[in-house]
């Protein structure tokens, strides 16, 4: 099908945005919302507990591990930066350190969960605190898994040497998940650690 | 001139067919998919409506006990609202949007296949709930307690038994392929446009659907986070509705209608897309004020997300808490009626043809007025506080899904029929459609008002006989036979055309945007070679050089 007159005035290179980034910022808008309903059920129900423990009594503030996670962000940005122009090997170690600082804050969660439920007999059905607490946390942690798991698959093909400047894109998306998945837990730390202690 | 599809002719055997479907990433192929388990479900649907009626036709009935009644509305709606309705305007705005920005597919295929199977696979599991329990002939296990399922009627103390677990892992997975669909819509519409489709020359349609797919996105999540807040309080012993515990069911409630206004408005929305790619065509005019179209479907789609309140007037919120929702509600009503108002200009000067896609825009466009108009009657809380739960709320949003949505179904399907299957619905059949759907909706749902306004309760399987509540009943459900006649004639000129219909060609109707210029129906690959365009109805400009719109733009 042939377009229209040839007489008309050039309009400029064509550009469209990257489908990727589009599609993971509308995942991430949908994550969000979800995110949003569990913290407002969380900020609801702060004090209500009608017994059992309370936030102050046995929450301790998880500061190497936020320091951790939040650090990862900039190791993925760094990790990007160097993919964009071009060095693998630099982009496979600042990818690798990524999912390390990662798993360290998967690790210390599963700590502080294993120390909550064997030792203060804290589980989700204890209370209403326990309630929220475990189900924004554990919703917030199978996130940071997830992601965990797009990391891992990510630097696999990066130890194999196949993944190159050409990907960069690519890896932006996964970068943009990522990042967001670092803000939720600012947020999730400030109402579960500050607020509602 | 319209391209030229060169398709190989290789015999396939029913086999091979059922996996190329099965196993397929085709928008053109899933948006069929999606279209055809909406139809099959509208049946049921309609099947549940029809045993309802007849049992509400005479006063203290025992046609159908109280707990078969109360499993069959409580299907009727989800099966409604998730399971036809969703997947209708999944199916269509997966087959056009592609087609409309100039692609050769969705921006994802793969995505669209797996949010098809989820979402089918959903209203699979929410009918096998109607086996074991207490029989098929008692409705099996099937929910009981409302389409909007209610905590703590849904918490384990009163709802025992799967029940509302069928209702709630069933539209979990929907909720899962519907959030799949918006991320797909939402990426088509902004990366996958041919070269020249600004966001301002794009087809209202697709405009429609990039709405739809945003407010996807930030209402169906809530409700995926309630339900999985109810999964955890049936299975793992959470607090989250559990009064005893100190949890309040009032955190259900809220948010249930914070998913489940919105949810209307993405039903709406692609309709009103509908109406505004129709009407134009059969009116021979451009759309009237595109900017304020789009400003106005934005708006609404923003708005809308502020009002989910009023389906709370009656919880006992604060004076202030009701205030706001009732301003919000009402404020709705104005991007709204910018809207109606732009199609009335469409169709002011227009030269008008009243083929069957038109009749039914033209119902659309007189039952949609009136459902907003009792809609704005509703939003006078004190109003609502005497109608909240009765036959009324009822009355009023049958009109907006069936004289609105529905109607602009039939539309869609009457207009773009042709372009999927190369071959035109009957005229003849579609007018006696038409006429006999018509009549049965409104003697149904005009009359419905007045039991709601004399105080009939909804979700009640009977009522005395001395309310005067009887003859209403039994004019609806006279109505309901005429929609039905309607939906069978329609069920047969779908069949038949696709087997004896007029051949289509590839632009029956003499329109203008780019699903029009290619073959009906189109090729696998959509377009020979990707369009450029310059205007909003480049195949107006193909077809008359002289007087392309890009002059006017």
């Amino acid at each position: 099908m042939s377009t229209t007159s040839a007489a008309l005035p050039n309009e400029g290179p064509w550009a469209v945005p990257s489908r990727g980034k589009i599609g993971m910022m509308s995942l991430i808008i949908a994550e969000s919302a979800i995110f949003l309903i569990f913290v407002a059920a969380y900020i609801f129900y702060i004090g209500k507990s009608l017994d059992g423990p309370a936030p102050k009594q046995i929450l301790a503030v998880p500061l190497f591990a936020t320091i951790c996670l939040l650090s990862s962000s900039i190791t993925m940005h760094s990790a990007i930066d160097a993919l964009r122009k071009g060095s693998s090997g630099v982009f496979n170690l600042l990818w690798i350190l990524t999912l390390a600082l990662g798993a360290i804050f998967i690790g210390a969660t599963a700590r502080e969960w294993h120390h909550l439920i064997t030792v203060e007999n804290f589980t989700i059905r204890t209370n209403l605190f326990g309630t929220t607490y475990y189900s924004l946390v554990g919703l917030y942690a199978s996130h940071v898994i997830v992601g965990l798991i797009l990391l891992t698959i990510v630097a696999i093909f990066g130890l194999a040497g196949k993944v190159r400047r050409e990907h960069s894109e690519r890896c932006e998306v996964i970068a943009m998940y990522w990042h967001f998945v670092d803000a939720v837990w600012v947020v999730v730390f400030t109402v579960v650690y500050i607020v509602g202690r | 001139m319209a391209s030229e599809s060169i398709a190989l002719e290789v015999h396939k055997g029913p086999l091979q067919v059922v996996y190329e479907w099965l196993g397929t990433a085709d928008h053109k192929k899933i948006g069929l998919m999606y279209i055809v388990y909406a139809l099959l479900f509208l049946v049921i649907v309609g099947i549940e409506a029809i045993l309802m009626r007849i049992q509400l036709a005479h006063a203290e009935s025992t046609f159908l006990s109280p707990q078969v009644f109360n499993k069959l509305f409580t299907l009727h709606g989800t099966t409604g609202v998730f399971f036809v309705a969703m997947p209708i305007l999944f199916g269509f705005g997966n087959y056009l949007v592609p087609l409309m920005v100039g692609a050769r597919d969705m921006a994802f295929p793969r995505l669209n296949a797996f949010s098809f199977w989820m979402t089918s696979f959903g209203g699979i599991f929410l009918y096998a709930s109607v086996l074991g329990g207490a029989g098929i002939s008692q409705i099996g296990n099937a929910p009981d307690f409302g389409w909007f399922a209610y905590a703590p009627l849904t918490s384990p103390a009163f709802s025992p038994g799967h029940a509302a677990d069928f209702w709630n892992i069933s539209i979990l997975l929907a909720g899962v392929g519907s959030i799949g669909a918006a991320v797909n819509m939402v990426a088509t519409v902004i990366s996958m446009r041919c070269p020249g489709m600004t966001m301002s020359r794009m087809p209202l349609f697709a405009w429609m659907n990039l709405v739809m797919g945003g407010l996807i996105l930030v209402t169906i999540s809530p409700l995926t986070a309630a339900q999985l807040m109810l999964l955890g309080d049936r299975f793992l012993g959470s607090h989250f509705f559990d009064v005893a515990a100190g949890g309040a069911p009032i955190m259900w409630i809220h948010f249930f209608w914070i998913f489940g206004h919105p949810e209307v408005y993405v039903l709406i929305i692609p309709c009103f897309g509908f109406v505004s790619e129709i009407v134009p065509v059969f009116a021979r005019k451009a759309m009237f004020g595109y900017p304020a179209m789009v400003a106005a479907s934005v708006g609404i789609g923003f708005v809308s997300l502020g009002v989910w309140a009023h389906h709370m007037f009656t919880v006992g919120l604060p004076s202030y808490g009701n205030a706001f929702f009732v301003l919000t509600t009402m404020l709705v009503a104005v991007p709204t009626g910018i809207k109606i108002f732009n199609w009335l200009a469409t169709l002011w000067g227009g030269k008008i043809r009243f083929a069957t896609p038109m009749l039914f825009c033209a119902g659309f466009l007189f039952q949609f007025l009136i459902a907003g108009l009792t809609g704005v009657m509703l939003a006078t809380a004190p109003f609502d506080w005497q109608l909240s739960a009765s036959y009324f709320v009822v009355a009023h949003f049958h009109y907006v899904i069936v004289g609105g949505i529905l109607f602009t179904i039939f539309a869609a399907f009457y207009y773009w029929y042709p372009k999927m299957t190369g071959r035109m619905l009957s005229e003849t059949l579609g007018k006696w459609h038409f006429w006999v759907f018509v009549i049965g909706f409104h003697m149904t749902f005009d009359v419905m008002h007045i039991p709601g306004l004399t105080g009939m309760p909804r979700r009640v399987y009977t009522y005395a006989a001395d309310r005067g509540w009887q003859t209403w009943n039994e004019i609806s459900s006279i109505g309901a036979i005429f929609q039905t006649i309607g939906i069978l004639i329609f069920v047969y000129n779908v069949v038949a055309s696709f087997v004896a219909g007029k051949v289509a060609g590839d632009d029956p109707w003499d329109a203008w945007t780019l699903e029009w210029a290619t073959t009906s129906p189109p090729p696998e690959y959509n377009f020979a070679s990707i369009p450029a365009v310059h205007s909003r109805r480049p195949l107006w400009d193909i077809k008359h050089p002289d007087d392309p719109d890009w002059k006017y733009e």
